[in-house]
């Protein structure tokens, strides 16, 4: 913990407020400690940190356990009142968000020590040696450099708000300490994964969030349901950190380290579009789609909303899911000596657009829709940092994080009045179907014009931050469809520059879903006349002050985050590409080497053209979505007839689980029984191995008690023949 | 003098052996396995003609054995008598295994 031990003693970061970067990720850790010991305190008492013993905690976000958690026991007792709250509350509210700000107070002050000097290199902070083992001597390093900083200010920044929303939304829970407690944590290990200064530092990092991920979304882990999903995500991670980890065995194989810097070195001296380098990328890819869920693996971050709805938004929306993205170019050296893999990710990236949207056009829990539409906007950021445009792919992670984390925000405001009005009436029914929603604009007026300006941002209306980060992938990817190393590499026999225009085109495709799903979710929830019921109504009013205050922060982020880096077209409105400029020492290099070392380049009116395109697509999915879908016709959920045809499989999710269930699952239980359980287990190690020796060992005892008869005459013929036998060997020897 | 006298205790011996091996009756497996001693006695007394008087110590020795092992000896098969009502060894086998 000694800064001292920094051999950068002479970095021009050390004189500033940044030497104490290695106190951004203790800070979280002390609030995890404080929190995680008052949860234990509480749950050492039999009473409501127990989720079974109340069941009134968890029913905010279950879509479909209210009757089993509601049923017999919660609205016996509490009389509409407010069940006491947590009698750590107070402590708790205050160190959970406290440690946040203080992070994020930290954040700023590097943030604003490192626009005051020039830095010709990353600033490393060694905390003490980690692993001196042989040829591998990795230490504890916190690298902070332009790309870290973003992504530090991003989850202190955004974490902050949405630990503060969780204080309205969680206060009536049981498990409050230990919800904060586990979203403490979580936001250590997101900074030690993206401070990190080598891959396994980045790795403990990558798994922490991972864990407290399973931790959050079986949060309420009372309902199977809830812990299924978890153990789903954790499992289905396990795969892509299996590439990971293969990837690391690479680096250190070929390249003989495992530190980030050095990596990114030796990879470039890798020859161009090289077995190894592609081998590390893809399999660096591959933990990226396990974590970012991307095609195959996206299938654990639509049940991952079983969590409470803020860790929907700071985990599965904000932060730990765009670690892949971060990762990508963090390891930006190695993919650009790659092109293949480059339009894997970006192919990989663009199918996940198009795929999760078309899901998302169909979805009735508004949670789903922004799963889906999650899973679609990260395939849009891999499409970007796919082709090498790693600023525009780190610039959408950022929009990205405002206005997804206020969608998720907002729908938990949604979910949090319709469970307050359910739970008044003593009514069971699904509190986040959006077919029990609609006309909530009237009830909710803040939440509904700020969910508005996020679905305006996501759908790409120009000015907003979703459109300057969109068209800068979209017009990043058109820029390389020709002279680039990706245009003349070929992936399974596809030329390059094809592989670009179908990206092109799914992106696209992508960009005119996401405005109709979203504004299709927008009319269903918050347009037409109410459907929740005559004796609800009276109950749906706007969420506190301390929910709406975070959503209020992110609206303004939401509207005006794409002024972070604007683009030259529209030079007249603010800086030009002031985030391209930040990261430029960071991914600059290896961006160029994707575009042959010129700056991709656009002639004007191409760039207008494709401007034009893109907000015509956004208008006109918004006017579609406007003028086809009636919310007036809709029914509440229990009057709803069963989908048919293509709005069936849409609704059921192409049942991509259930093929997965098919193809991967059963095959696996089956082996498992038939062969390990059966076979191995019952059959070789209990049968030949334990009762197989126990019989070798009886049958020679066997075989020895048949030599005592018990008749003397025996041993006497035995004595005898010994006798000889002695007396003949001593005799004729 | 010599011959005969070791031809006759290997006959004695030969005999109580033969016997010890073949009868199932306990006084009779005893009374050869006396046999088989006193062969072994007189082999003795006749060897001590040419190697001295070593020998007839020893058969001095033998006999005063061999009267302590009739004793004990007899005394177990009235004690085996006793417990199994029979001295015929084919139906005393308490330590098969």
């Amino acid at each position: 913990m000694n800064p001292a031990l920094t051999p950068e003693g002479a970095h021009p970061l050390a004189a500033t407020v940044a030497r104490l970067v290695w106190m951004l990720p203790l800070l979280p850790l002390l609030g995890f400690l404080i929190n995680g010991t008052l949860a234990m305190l509480g749950a050492a008492k039999v009473g409501p940190a127990d989720p079974s013993a109340d069941g009134h905690g968890h029913g905010h976000d279950d879509a479909h356990g209210h009757g089993a958690a509601h049923g017999h026991d919660a609205h016996g007792h509490d009389d509409h009142g407010h069940p006491p709250r947590h009698k750590f509350a107070g402590i708790v509210s205050l160190v959970g968000p406290g440690v946040l700000v203080a992070a994020f107070a930290l954040a700023l002050g590097c943030f604003f020590a490192m626009r005051s000097v020039e830095m010709e290199h990353p600033y490393l902070v060694t905390l003490f040696q980690w692993m001196p083992v042989g040829d591998l001597a990795l230490d504890a390093t916190f690298l902070l450099d332009p790309l870290s900083m973003v992504m530090v200010l991003v989850i202190t920044g955004v974490g902050m708000l949405i630990h503060i929303f969780s204080v309205g939304y969680m206060q009536d829970d049981p498990g409050y300490p230990r919800y904060f407690a586990y979203l403490n944590l979580f936001v250590f290990f997101m900074l030690v994964l993206v401070l990190g200064g080598s891959y396994p530092l980045l790795f403990v990092g990558w798994e922490g969030v991972g864990l407290c991920s399973y931790l959050l979304i079986g949060f309420w882990f009372s309902e199977k349901a809830n812990a299924d999903a978890g153990k789903k995500a954790f499992i289905v991670n396990r795969i892509g950190d299996f590439g990971f980890l293969v990837a690391m065995f690479l680096m250190f194989a070929n390249l003989g380290s495992l530190d980030i810097a050095t990596v990114a070195e030796k990879a470039v001296e890798l020859p161009m579009g090289g077995a190894i380098a592609t081998a590390i990328a893809l399999f660096l890819f591959l933990g990226c789609t396990g974590k970012s869920a991307q095609i195959p693996l996206y299938v654990w971050l639509p049940d991952a909303m079983a969590g409470p709805t803020p860790v929907s938004a700071l985990i599965h929306a904000a932060t730990m899911v765009t670690a892949g993205v971060y990762l990508v170019a963090r390891s930006a050296a190695v993919f650009s000596m790659a092109p293949v893999a480059q339009l894997t990710v970006a192919l990989v990236g663009a199918l996940t657009a198009f795929f999760a949207a078309t899901i998302g056009l169909k979805q009735w829990d508004i949670k789903k829709v922004l799963a889906y539409s999650t899973v679609s906007q990260l395939g849009y950021m891999f499409v970007g940092v796919g082709v090498g445009a790693y600023v525009a792919g780190v610039f959408h992670l950022v929009t990205h994080a405002f206005f997804k984390a206020l969608l998720f925000l907002g729908s938990g405001s949604v979910i949090y009045v319709m469970h307050a009005a359910y739970h008044a009436t003593h009514n069971h029914d699904d509190a986040q179907d959006m077919r029990n929603m609609g006309g909530l604009k009237s009830y909710m007026p803040v939440t509904f014009y700020l969910m508005w300006t996020a679905t305006l941002a996501i759908a790409g209306i120009p000015l907003f931050s979703g459109f300057f980060s969109k068209d800068e992938i979209l017009g990043s990817v058109f820029a390389r469809i020709h002279h680039s190393t990706l245009a003349e590499a070929t992936l399974l026999g596809i030329p390059g520059s094809t592989v670009l225009m179908i990206v092109y085109g799914l992106g696209l495709a992508s960009a005119l879903m996401t405005a109709i799903y979203m504004t299709r979710m927008m009319l269903y929830t918050f347009h037409g006349p109410n459907r929740t019921g005559e004796a609800e109504r009276p109950h749906l009013k706007e969420a506190p002050w301390v929910m709406t205050g975070p959503l209020v922060v992110l609206g303004l982020l939401a509207a005006f985050g794409g002024w972070l880096n604007v683009p030259a077209l529209l030079g007249a409105i603010g800086p030009v590409g002031g985030l391209e400029h930040w990261l430029e020492p960071v991914v600059g290099e290896a961006g160029l080497r994707t575009t042959l070392g010129a700056a991709p380049h656009l002639t004007h009116e191409t760039e207008i053209v494709l401007v034009g395109i893109a907000i015509a697509i956004a208008v006109a999915g918004i006017a579609f979505a406007v003028m086809r879908l009636k919310p007036a016709a809709l029914v509440p959920k229990k009057d709803s007839p069963a989908s048919e045809g293509i709005d069936r499989v849409l609704e059921n999710k192409y049942f991509v689980d259930e093929g997965y269930d098919a193809a991967f699952v059963q095959p696996t239980i089956g082996v498992s029984r038939i062969v390990l359980w059966k076979g191995i287990d019952a059959g070789i190690i209990d049968g030949l191995f334990v009762n197989g020796s126990a019989l070798l060992a009886r049958a020679f005892g066997w075989m020895g008690s048949q030599l005592q008869t018990g008749q003397v005459g025996t041993y006497a013929w035995v004595l005898l023949i010994g006798v000889i036998t002695l007396l003949g060997a001593f005799t004729f020897r | 003098m010599l011959v005969e006298s070791l031809a006759l205790s290997a006959v004695l011996f030969t005999i109580g052996v033969v016997g010890v091996l073949t009868r199932r009756n306990a006084i009779i497996i005893f009374m050869c396995v006396e046999l088989m001693l006193n062969a072994v006695n007189l082999t003795f007394v006749a060897l001590s003609k040419v190697y001295g008087a070593t020998g007839q110590v020893f058969v001095v020795f033998t006999m005063t054995v061999a009267a302590a092992e009739a004793a004990v000896g007899l005394a177990i098969i009235i004690a085996i008598f006793r417990h199994q009502r029979t001295v015929n060894l084919s139906n005393i086998n308490l330590l098969k295994g």
